[in-house]
């Protein structure tokens, strides 16, 4: 069963071994002072998969999608990025590249209604200057109505019509981490990532938010990243996973091999000594 | 011009000792007094996560308070005793009326409270005192006036205010005692456990309101005590209202929640601004005692944000 | 009952978008325009054009450049008084220089001036938050306030060490300096208020408004959307002090005719502060509202009782207001921290589902 841990050598599913990467991360380490949150971590995320990564709590698994979203700069290792290894960047430089992003605490923008939450992850493809826009003439307008079209669009897939011009403060929780979801689907990403999109949902929420995720998935394509704890929902949704404890990458593979590997059920269970 | 910069001034610090030690002690009273302001703040800021505008309009009105009991013909010990009073009653109304229906309020709604506050205070004062400028009762309250000078061999006088000396040694006195008090007691360990996490601190049993209402009183007394420290090197008036903005930058320079730190980030900015306005100051017109504080503070901030004492903030998200 | 939206459907986006979608808004809004424009130039008094309209609306504005930045972008700034006084000396120092330009001109150019010392103050705000950068604005107040004491070519070396507006004409109508009636005055003021206000309004709908609410509301969030804080808040910064700037040369040109540098101190940064707060963080309809009140609440206070026969004295008025300003603060951000503006949107909800209560 430990075989998991290098299951490199191991024939993977088909498609891991068809599809290119999206990004890799290579030998990452990332450290606070002296604590060490992520240790040593190499994974890839291929195109057009759903890749979970879960891991008990404090295993750092929100550290590395912050290192991937450049949020964090981890002290050693490479990350590479459709082919050619990053350099150290801004966050808004790594949303630039198409790569966005939901948070585990609800972080929308609370003074806002939910049009434009949404509509503000159109801010990337907006290029008209101030002047413009402050004439709310010609271009800016044509841009903002053009925008205005596609957020509409996500508004009706994520079948949140109704609460278009409420603020998110008022929205209840499930409904916030939606709204979230159609936020990140604004920026036409080529990598979503989700942190536990869905913490503190009932299950018809999750049910919901389980069918969204596949159908991004399916219908636009999106590559995903998930970190999850309910792990009916991770084994269900996900290609392949990949396991984190204390820092370190513990396993790494298909749902059901992962489930199997005697590390991972010490993890989460503990080992008697 | 670059010599009147970087050589000019230090020639002039070793050429005459005696003017330079009086400047330092100038700056060190000034520290002092920053130092006291700041020392409020840092009270309220560490229990309750406010940062108090209103500590400087207190120090005016606890001055007022003593000066205008005195003239109405309340002797000064039974005036003092009854400022306290008056800053008890003050404490408990802010926290009363202000700070309870605030709680959980982002910072920022807190600080603009505290700015009203200060309005409200302003009005009130002037409206009971009158807005002309009044002189403090130090000698009255016993302390000491007159001054010693200190003959520094052939090379001049050095003179000690002794209300300068007796500050020094009241600020001293002060936050020792507010040293133990926050570390060593009860009450001290219930505020600093408010200080962390309100509800924590709810859940265990520590009342909110009584801990502010005590925090806002020490703040009184420490504003009590800085009024007549200033009061008697000046005048008492709403002017020293300005002067209580200088705690600002002194907080950037000690950490918000830094008792020593208050009292360094005090000491510096009172050396700095003196030295400062005596030496350079000239070279650009005066009166640069006015921002070179802030300056300070600003160009501090850019390299260390966190402040002396305060731990470098890792962000999460 | 009469507010009502039943029926106005929108068929397109655009219309959807508008600044005023809902039509009884629109018809207000008209109104509103009608009285400012015709029916107070032809029955108001030079007192109420000089004492309440003129600084009214000059405050108005620099509430709303205040409000760009505090409320909007959510950049605390104490140091919108000295911002305005830049734009003053700009200003006169521009009509000094080219005599012969038009003054409104100049005076929307000074603007340019402020806009650029305030993004230089700005500058810290990348690294600095809140309280913090509330310090970094108090710099710029009381250095500003220093150069406007310290350099006399700023005030073409006056002995009074103030500025003295000179008289120029627009069409032979005379704008500025003492001859210029209330009523050329307010006009002036009227036009470039209700203009920038408008321009501003079209910001706060589109992208860069979009921006600047982001950074107030979470700013890593926004950093993680693409947004880059440094432009998106030094923008903030420059478009602010513009408008702050613009308001502070009218506020001289139009209405004090001179001013000295503690025209421009503190205490008018903390004036302008408190319209904003008391107005609603983030609303330019409150902007109106809050500078309505502060700068007419001490008016009101001036005349009333003594209209209807008790005695104020001038310093009782002064204290009264300060309390009450105070009071009304706390008051506001305890019961309704959006201030006049959220009261108004609320009271027209209330109107919508009338006469049911909720």
């Amino acid at each position: 069963m430990n075989a998991i841990i290098s299951n490199n050598e191991l024939p993977q599913d088909d498609f891991a071994v068809e599809r290119e990467d999206l990004l890799r991360v290579d030998n990452v380490s990332l450290s606070f002072g002296g604590v060490k949150a992520i240790t040593n971590i190499s994974f890839d995320i291929k195109k057009g998969e759903i890749r979970a990564i879960i891991g008990p709590n404090g295993a750092g698994k929100t550290s590395m999608l912050n290192v991937i979203n450049g949020f964090y700069h981890p002290q050693e290792g490479t990350i590479t990025w459709q082919g050619k290894v990053r350099r150290k960047m801004k966050p808004y430089e790594a949303a630039s590249q198409g790569i966005a992003r939901t948070f585990q605490n609800v972080a929308l923008f609370k003074g806002m209604t939910t049009l434009d939450n949404i509509m503000s992850g159109r801010s990337l493809k907006m290029r008209k200057n101030f002047f413009l826009q402050m004439a709310w003439i010609g271009p800016a307008r044509t841009e903002e109505i053009e925008h205005r079209k596609k957020v509409e669009e996500i508004i009706d897939f994520l079948e949140i019509e109704a609460i278009r011009k409420t603020p998110v403060g008022r929205l209840p929780y499930g409904l916030q981490k939606r709204v979230e979801l159609g936020r990140a689907l604004a920026m036409e990403p080529d990598l979503l990532l989700l942190d536990e999109p869905m913490a503190g949902m009932n299950l018809e929420e999750k049910e919901d938010m389980s069918r969204f995720i596949l159908d991004v998935n399916q219908e636009f394509g999106t590559t995903i990243a998930l970190i999850e704890h309910d792990m009916g929902v991770v084994m269900d949704l996900s290609d392949r996973v990949v396991v984190l404890d204390y820092g370190k990458k513990i396993a790494d593979g298909a749902p059901g091999d992962v489930q199997a590997s005697q590390a991972v059920i010490d993890a989460y269970l503990g080992v008697s000594h | 011009m670059l010599y009147d910069i970087f050589i000019d001034p230090f020639v002039q610090m070793v050429e005459m000792p005696d003017f330079f030690l009086q400047v330092l002690w100038e700056g060190f009273v000034a520290g002092i007094l920053y130092a006291l302001i700041a020392l409020g703040f840092v009270l309220i800021f560490k229990a309750s996560g406010v940062f108090n505008f209103a500590q400087g309009i207190m120090v005016v009105f606890a001055g007022l308070t003593l000066v205008g009991l005195h003239e109405n013909g309340v002797p000064a010990f039974l005036a003092l005793i009854l400022t306290i009073g008056v800053m008890g009653v003050l404490a408990y109304g802010i926290e009363r009326v202000v700070m309870r229906p605030l709680v959980n309020q982002p910072d920022i709604i807190l600080l603009m409270a505290t700015i009203g506050l200060t309005y409200f205070l302003i009005g009130f004062g002037e409206f009971v005192f009158g807005g002309e400028p009044k002189r403090m009762i130090a000698e009255e309250l016993g302390l000491p006036t007159g001054s010693t000078a200190f003959e520094m061999g052939e090379r001049g006088l050095v003179i000690l205010q002794h209300i300068d000396i007796a500050a020094a040694v009241i600020a001293i006195i002060m936050v020792t005692a507010l040293g133990i008090f926050f570390n060593k007691t009860r009450i001290g360990r219930a505020l600093r456990a408010v200080a962390d996490d309100h509800q924590a601190a709810l859940s265990v049993g520590i009342s909110l309101n009584q801990i502010w209402a005590i925090v806002w009183f020490a703040a009184g007394l420490v504003a009590l005590a800085t009024g007549i420290m200033w009061g008697a090197r000046s005048d008492v008036s709403f002017a020293l209202e300005i002067v209580a903005f200088k705690a600002l930058p002194v907080l950037i320079l000690g950490g918000f929640t830094s008792i020593p730190g208050a009292i360094i980030g005090g000491l510096i900015i009172g050396f700095g601004e003196k030295i400062g306005e005596i030496y350079w100051g000239g070279l650009v017109g005066g009166g640069i005692e006015s921002w070179l504080a802030y300056i300070i503070a600003l160009i501090f901030l850019l390299f260390r944000p966190q402040g002396l004492f305060g731990e470098k903030i890792i962000e999460r998200v | 009952m009469f507010y009502r939206e039943a029926g106005q459907f929108k068929t397109s986006y655009e219309a959807d978008q508008s600044l005023f979608p809902i039509r009884q808004d629109r018809i207000g809004l008209a109104v509103i325009l009608l009285v400012a424009f015709i029916v107070i130039p032809l029955t108001a008094n030079d007192f109420f054009l000089t004492s309440i309209m003129i600084p009214f609306l000059v405050f108005s504005l620099a509430a709303i450049g205040l409000n760009v930045l505090t409320g909007f972008a959510g950049q605390l700034s104490l140091g919108s008084g000295a911002f305005m006084g830049v734009g003053a000396y700009a200003a006169y120092k521009l009509t000094s220089i080219f005599p012969d330009v038009n003054v409104i001109f100049l005076v929307l150019v000074s603007g340019v001036f402020s806009a650029g010392v305030g993004a230089i103050f700005g500058l810290p705000s990348l690294r600095i938050k809140g309280l913090y950068l509330a310090v970094t604005t108090l710099a710029a107040q009381f250095f500003l306030e220093w150069c406007f004491i310290r350099i006399p070519w700023l005030y073409n070396y006056n002995a009074s060490g103030a500025i003295e507006i000179p008289k120029r004409e627009m069409f032979g109508v005379t704008i500025s300096g003492a001859e210029a009636t209330p009523i050329a005055r307010y006009f002036v003021v009227l036009v470039i208020t209700v203009l920038i206000a408008g321009l501003i309004a079209n910001v706060m709908r589109g992208r860069i408004g979009r921006s600047w609410m982001m950074i107030r509301d979470m700013d890593i969030a926004a950093e993680l959307m693409g947004i880059r804080p440094l432009q998106t808040k030094l923008l903030a910064f420059a478009v602010s002090s513009y408008i702050c700037g613009v308001a502070g040369a009218m506020m001289v040109f139009f209405w004090l005719n001179a001013a000295e540098p503690s025209s421009y101190s503190i205490t008018l940064s903390f004036q302008i502060l408190f319209m904003v707060i008391l107005g609603g963080l983030g609303s330019i309809a409150g902007s109106f509202m809050g500078a309505a009140f502060i700068w007419i609440l001490p008016v009101f206070l001036k005349f009333v009782p003594g209209a209807i026969g008790i005695e104020i004295g001038a310093e009782t008025v002064e204290h009264l207001t300060f309390m009450i300003v105070g009071a009304l603060i706390i008051f506001f951000l305890i019961v309704e921290p959006h201030g006049f503006a959220r009261l108004w949107q609320i009271g027209k909800q209330k109107l919508r589902v009338w006469p049911f209560p909720y």
